[in-house]
């Protein structure tokens, strides 16, 4: 699956399925600090992804 | 996972009230606890004119949807810093996000008013960029807000926001600034308006999912100034903190108000000791310890040693 992230924008690929959780792990990233979207539609960590899906991972930690 | 009140798929897990929600759930959440803050702080009434400092980042705007749905007066400001791309994008948002809801914008330009952008009237005075910033914004924040009438001004500052600053502050020790860590600052004389954060009950996950969810289109970009801010740090610290031990942060913050509301009763109020130490600046009139106040100073010094004329 694409999955793109920000600060700075970049694209990775990662194979499904595989859980929110895990992906978060795998790319070493705290569930507090983003939010995972598929689509336009928010996921929680236990949502599987599928390797046809597009994900973005936002950030939520705003420095000022 | 399900929402715990209708049980409907559920979009964001939130730890610290082990609850999760779904999308509508997540917005009536988000909505009761910014009304919480409103009324249990004594914000502001429907009857009030609130003036929302915006910056086109998830906060401001959530904040300004959410007190709009709410049923409260509330208006934007602007301040447009001048910093290249993020400041035209940023300001775009604003605009785009205030027509389509037919809110009323205010925007002040540096560049018109002050004659150049932020970085470069840093460089002028050899400050500090955010520390300068810091000083312009809050200037013009309160003296726009008194200006156009309005009583109140409401910034987007919310839990993690001020659970880092106090972090910050003591780690360092920094005592005198704990006073004004409040969500709501009172008007303590002519020239101040009174200023309150509704959003600090909120998580900034939190806020961040009711903008996706709400489709809000913010800027996700940062502000190119704020790499490697140590907020972020602090937040970042809190964060590892509250992902062991949900409800961390909260309890560090809420403690501390509970604890200064407590010492409070005891002590003079802010506005006792305002109204000792404030006077209007000789210059703009604005409320100020010092002879002359610190946005005066400042654009006087940039005016010096300017090479380029610099308006007051
Ligand atoms: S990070 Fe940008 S917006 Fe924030 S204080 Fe610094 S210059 Fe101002
Ligand atoms: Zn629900
Ligand atoms: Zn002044």
């Amino acid at each position: 699956m694409k999955v793109l992230l920000n600060h700075p924008v970049r694209e990775v690929d990662v194979k499904g399925p595989r859980r929110v959780k895990d992906l978060l792990k795998e790319l070493n990233l705290l569930s507090e600090t983003v939010l995972v979207v598929r689509g336009d539609e928010l996921v929680t960590e236990d949502d599987m992804l599928r390797d046809d899906d597009r994900i973005e991972i936002r950030p939520v930690m705003s420095g000022g | 996972m399900r929402c715990r009140k209708c049980k409907d798929r559920a979009v964001l897990e939130i730890p610290r009230h082990h609850t999760a929600f779904c999308k509508p759930c997540l917005s009536d959440f988000i909505c009761a606890q910014a009304e919480r803050a409103v009324t249990e702080e004594k914000m502001f009434t429907k009857t009030d004119r609130v003036l929302v400092a915006v910056s086109g980042g998830k906060d401001s705007l959530s904040l300004l949807d959410i007190l709009r749905r709410l049923g409260y007066q509330a208006d934007a400001f602007y301040v447009d810093l001048g910093i290249g791309a993020y400041s035209r994008q940023s300001k775009t948002r604003v605009e785009q996000f205030t027509s389509a809801r037919g809110i009323p914008l205010h925007v002040h330009e540096l560049k018109e008013d002050e004659g150049a952008g932020i970085n470069e009237l840093a460089d002028l005075v050899h400050r500090p960029t955010c520390s300068v910033c810091g000083t312009l914004k809050r200037y013009h924040f309160n003296r726009t807000a008194v200006e156009l009438g309005y009583q109140v001004l409401a910034t987007g500052h919310n839990l993690d926001d001020e659970a880092s600053r106090l972090l910050g502050n003591v780690l360092h020790w920094q005592t005198e600034y704990l006073d004004k860590q409040g969500p709501t600052l009172p008007a303590s004389m002519d020239g101040f308006a009174k200023k309150v954060k509704p959003l600090f009950r909120l998580a900034e996950r939190e806020i961040a999912a009711y903008a996706i969810v709400n489709k809000i289109d913010y800027i996700v970009e940062e502000c190119p100034n704020s790499k490697g801010a140590k907020m972020l740090l602090y937040k970042d610290i809190l964060n590892r903190l509250e992902s062991e031990s949900p409800g961390t942060k909260q309890a560090f913050y809420w403690g501390f108000l509970a604890k200064q509301e407590a010492e409070a009763k005891t002590r003079p109020s802010m506005a006792e000791n305002d109204r000792a130490v404030l006077h209007p600046c000789i210059t703009c009139g604005q409320p100020t310890t010092a002879e002359t106040c610190s946005y005066c100073k400042l654009m006087a010094r940039a005016k010096k040693d300017g090479p380029s004329p610099v308006a007051s």
